[in-house]
């Protein structure tokens, strides 16, 4: 589903990312790790279509909206609640029965109470279960999740885990962590960017 | 018909937005008003009704300006417009929305904006109403347009007024012109042709604004 060969990323004169092979098949669960400032994020940037390389070549074998990208940010309105946030994507998205899915997914991470509350009122951890949520809504063929536990109390990363195991060999994921261990059961393929 | 089904959610969004937040149309009003006011003492006794029309203008091309400046300020304090980007809609939607939710607030501004003019200065024809609401549609598809430019920046707040103010001098023209020509016709062709020509580049050209 992705396969990269020599793909660099330049911000100007400053080098982010540098020839970085990588092939990702349906299916799979790729780790990629690596010390701040490695490129992690520019890398699943690039895989999520939201930049292009500057050098080398990469093929993502998954249109726009089979792609679900979970970013630092979480990509929500803050003045919007949980459910119009969804709402729109899932609009956006064209994501069929739209209510049920995003009543099933607010459930699931524990958001249904909180529906209705602005997205400002909200912990960081609440926030990123609501962007994994975001994420999910439209059932995406490639996920690329840039550190997904950020700011996940255990709780949360319990009903992440559940959902990664979910989701294993029926779709393909690319997750950026400092912890491998914590994916290291899921996990098919590693990449170490230095 | 779903491209306008994304406008409409997009455009709701925006709506929805101000209606929580509070920041633009307040400070639009504000600033139109307070601009009238300044214009009401600064201007000698007995000016010209020409050059209370040309203040008009003025006061409608930095009230539109602030308006501007905050279109994006959601999506850039969040990096909202990645999630946008990613969307599998057309991206030109996304710049139609905005410029449809920020022709909103400067139409409401306006609302209160024209009566303050009539009342401090002279009334206003129909053909000066025309013109604003065609100014208003240039204004706002080739602002939202240099805004969504001009937010990645660093410098987006130089930015904006700087690439927005030489292009908004045909406007500028056309809209006095509609004011005080004697056939305004020409004028108020002038300015529609300028949005259909401007709001045109603008949809064709937005994914590469946002896009890398």
């Amino acid at each position: 589903m992705i396969r990269a060969r020599k793909v660099g990323k330049r911000f100007g004169d400053k080098r982010v990312l540098r020839g970085v092979d990588l092939d990702v098949a349906r299916g799979a669960f790729a780790v990629v790790t690596g010390p701040n400032g490695s490129g992690k994020t520019t890398l699943l940037r690039l895989c999520a279509g939201l930049a292009v390389p500057s050098e080398g070549e990469l093929e993502v074998d998954a249109p726009r909206a089979a792609v679900g990208y979970l970013a630092h940010e979480p990509l929500v309105y803050r003045e919007l609640t949980a459910l119009e946030n969804l709402d729109l994507y899932g609009r956006l998205y064209r994501v069929p029965e739209r209510r049920e899915r995003i009543g099933m997914l607010l459930e699931r991470f524990c958001l249904w109470d909180v529906r209705h509350d602005r997205v400002v009122s909200y912990s960081r951890g609440m926030t990123q279960r609501l962007a994994l949520c975001r994420v999910l809504l439209h059932e995406p063929e490639l996920l690329v999740l840039d550190e997904p536990y950020t700011a996940l109390d255990t709780a949360g990363a319990e009903l992440l885990d559940a959902q990664l195991a979910e989701l294993h060999g029926e779709r393909t994921v690319l997750v950026s962590t400092h912890d491998p261990d914590r994916v290291a059961q899921l996990a098919t393929q590693q990449l170490a960017l230095a | 018909m779903t491209y306008f089904a994304d406008v409409g959610a997009l455009a709701r969004k925006d709506l929805l937005l101000e209606l929580r937040a509070r920041d633009t149309l307040p400070a639009m009003l504000l600033f139109v008003v307070a601009t009238f006011v300044v214009f009401h003492f600064s201007l000698p006794a007995h000016s010209s009704q020409l050059a209370a029309s040309g203040l008009l203008w003025v006061a409608i091309l930095f009230t539109a300006l602030l308006g501007l400046g905050r279109a994006f300020v959601p999506e850039r304090e969040q990096r909202v417009l990645d999630g946008l980007v990613l969307a599998p809609c057309d991206r030109s939607a996304i710049w139609l929305a905005k410029s449809i939710a920020t022709l909103a607030f400067l139409g409401a501004a306006e609302l209160v904006a024209l009566p303050v003019f009539a009342l401090f200065f002279h009334g206003i024809g129909a053909a000066t109403v025309a013109g604003v609401v065609l100014a208003d549609i240039g204004i706002c598809a080739v602002g939202t347009f240099l805004g969504a430019m001009a937010v990645a920046t660093r410098a987006r707040d130089l930015l904006l007024p700087l690439l927005f103010l030489p292009l908004a001098i045909p406007i500028v023209v056309g809209g006095v012109g509609a004011s005080v020509a004697g056939s305004p016709g020409r004028y108020l062709a002038f300015l529609a042709l300028y949005d259909v020509l401007f709001g045109l580049l603008c949809w064709a050209t937005f994914e590469y604004v946002v896009t890398e």
